[in-house]
């Protein structure tokens, strides 16, 4: 991860180990459900840094591929860029009366 | 149906046991995931996009009442209240935890069920016609086959690392409904100038990122080598398949590349050496095996006819149903009956736990407790006595599993796509809702008549796009959802390939386009035609200029 400014702010996404849950790491170095709870990034260094947290949390069995993704900010929440991302994190878009995440 | 020996029922307790082992170790810290990866996927978990999925065989499409409610019970009890039949007859799961996943085996085990070989490069579920031993047009069950196969194969160590997954389909029916031409092995039994019963197999078919259809590479196969010639094969294959590149791994690679011919050689010189020996099945094998998948005790009955006219006549879309989703069984005065799982705005192949249930119902209370699943993602009843029919209907109505659509353009195949997968490339689900919303007129979908749509959310092809009379394939173009139309597939026993279209349209002009491509044949189409015929007889071109227009003419 290069130093400075990130061109878009990225979070780190992965599967809890137990439940496969999806996660985003949050502040304090915790993982939550909701990705308006996660820890947005905004600089290179920041990104080098959490994503060692997450690999190692990743090597303590606590989560699977820890992911570094692209997010926009729109009205104050977090929405990664990528359709697949965004479908992780929000959940499918069919079967939402059982599906909701 | 058959039912578990001391030893299976022994080995996939003791298997339970240990994965809940391997469980245990993966969470407390001894296990990497790459090492456990293998072992997961061996019991049929897999990690998909919002949590892990399983995957537990139906061998050949056959379940009793009994596992279909420990399939509710898992659904209510470890998922979100639902399940989704799939095209190999299997049922997936897509909520579930990996510690609760040792019960959840547990409770499978009970019920002889199991995820083990739903994964990973060995030989899967064996599928079957999902009418077997029921179907008026049939020579023989094929399920007593598949058993065979499924006894053999399952975890010979021989076959335990294939270079790629190996999918065996098998029809008893001169009309295919299995699909076998684009399986690694496909077996269509038929009898040779002597009479006598036995398989045309074939060889080398598969959809996925390269689709063939199957060649024929034995054109009759004696029942007793039907394991020797598997295994010849399986063996020709384990030597020759490509280990280095997953893309080239599956069988078709190698027997369309080195032709059907010098394949045949590799394999016959293989089987002359086992042929002859151990593994010749022995006819009490067979009788043993076919005893579990004899026939109920059907009650001597005539055919309802006059009866069943009277109520057609006063219900119209107890008629339609009646015409599309009942089918003629071997024995007078019983009828084969079609649950479909297509309900307009549904995601195709998804049940719920209360419907699960309150199929199993239907089954002991009118189909001897047996239900079948058809590779098209619909469930079947194949002991319904003509004189319950209408009976039955109405409890399936009540449950909105009655759509009368069986064959017809809203029967569609769909994978999960990228709503739950972690390979797909696009949602596939919501284009099936669309079309489906689309058509509803019941008198349009007679209309048009028999049509087949299969869509894929990625090229790996799980929805079987390639062999739908449209095939709709979802690819990622710079991180947007686009379609790509395939006209003229099939997958029956005159299977074929689709053509492309055009370029991919984005989600919401796929309806549209399903639109022009229907409107187009029902101008075009000459008497008794369907959809594929017209196709077949006209080409792709009519169809394009309908969807593109003059950007078509100008390409």
């Amino acid at each position: 991860m290069g130093p400075g400014r990130l061109s878009m702010p990225q979070m780190i996404i992965a599967n809890r180990l137990r439940d496969g849950a999806v996660v985003f790491l949050a502040p304090g170095e915790g993982w939550e459900l909701a990705i308006a709870a996660g820890t947005v990034i905004e600089s290179g260094e920041e990104a080098t840094r959490l994503f060692a947290v997450a690999k190692r949390h990743e090597s303590e069995c606590r989560v699977i591929d820890p992911t570094l993704i692209d997010v926009e900010i729109k009205d104050g929440t977090p929405r990664p860029t990528a359709i697949r991302e965004a479908i992780r994190a929000f959940g499918p878009t069919v079967r939402t009366d059982l599906t909701e995440v | 149906m058959y039912r578990y020996d001391e030893f299976d029922e022994r080995f996939v307790h003791e298997r339970v046991a240990q994965f809940r082992r391997q469980v245990k170790r993966r969470i407390g810290g001894e296990l990497t995931e790459d090492q456990f990866r293998p072992l997961r996927l061996m019991n049929g978990l897999y990690l998909q996009l919002h949590a892990y999925m399983l995957r537990i065989n139906v061998p050949y499409g056959t379940l009793s009442s009994k596992q279909m409610r420990k399939f509710a019970f898992i659904a209510r009890n470890y998922d979100k209240n639902f399940g989704h039949f799939t095209t190999r007859q299997n049922i997936q799961y897509n909520w579930i935890k990996l510690e609760e996943t040792p019960d959840i085996l547990q409770h499978l085990a009970d019920v002889e069920v199991t995820g083990i070989q739903s994964s990973g490069n060995c030989v899967r579920n064996i599928t079957a016609d999902q009418y077997a031993g029921r179907a008026l047009d049939e020579l023989a069950d094929p399920r007593v086959y598949c058993e065979l196969l499924r006894q053999y194969s399952f975890l010979h160590p021989e076959f335990s690392y294939l270079p790629r997954k190996f999918k065996i389909a098998v029809t008893g029916s001169p009309n295919d409904r299995a699909a076998v031409a684009v399986h690694d092995i496909g077996m269509r039994m038929h009898k040779n100038e002597q009479g006598e019963l036995g398989f045309e197999v074939l060889v080398g078919g598969g959809l996925g990122r390269t689709p063939y259809i199957g060649q024929t590479i034995r054109k009759w196969l004696a029942p007793e080598h039907l394991l020797s010639y598997v295994e010849a094969i399986l063996r020709v294959y384990n030597m020759q398949g490509r280990r280095d590149n997953i893309n080239k791994a599956r069988i078709k690679i190698i027997v369309n590349q080195m032709g059907i011919d010098k394949f045949r050689e590799l394999v016959d010189k293989e089987w002359e050496l086992t042929k002859d020996g151990a593994l010749k099945v022995p006819d009490e094998e067979v009788a043993r095996i076919n005893a579990y998948f004899a026939p109920p005790q059907y009650e001597t009955l005539a055919d309802e006819t006059a009866s069943l006219a009277k109520l057609r006549a006063g219900d119209k879309v107890f008629d339609r149903w009646m015409r599309g989703n009942v089918i003629e069984h071997k024995v007078p005065g019983y009828a084969i009956v079609n649950v479909s799982l297509k309900a307009a705005g549904k995601a195709p192949g998804d049940i719920t736990a209360d419907q699960m249930d309150a199929v199993a119902d239907l089954a002991d209370r009118y189909s001897m407790g047996e239900i079948r699943v058809s590779h098209r993602q619909n469930l079947v009843l194949v002991d319904v006595k003509q004189a319950e029919i209408h009976e039955l209907y109405r409890a399936l109505v009540a449950l909105e599993l009655a759509t009368p659509n069986l064959g017809l353009l809203t029967d569609i195949i769909c994978c999960p796509g990228l709503d739950f997968c972690g390979l797909a490339n696009a949602r596939s689900i919501p284009i099936a809702q669309d079309i489906s919303r689309a058509f509803t007129d019941l008198d349009e979908l007679q209309k048009i008549g028999q049509f087949t749509i299969n869509i894929s959310g990625c090229m790996n092809a799980c929805g079987h796009h390639h062999v739908g009379h449209i095939g709709i394939l979802g690819v990622d173009k710079r991180n947007e959802e686009f379609f790509q139309l395939t006209l003229g597939g099939s997958s029956d026993q005159h299977a074929s390939l689709g053509d492309r279209l055009g370029p991919g349209l984005p989600q919401a002009e796929v309806p549209t386009a399903i639109r022009k491509i229907v409107d187009k044949y029902l101008v075009v189409r000459e008497h008794g035609e369907r959809f594929l015929d017209t196709y077949r007889r006209v080409g792709l071109e009519p169809f394009k200029s309908a969807v593109y227009g003059a950007e078509s003419q100008a390409a």
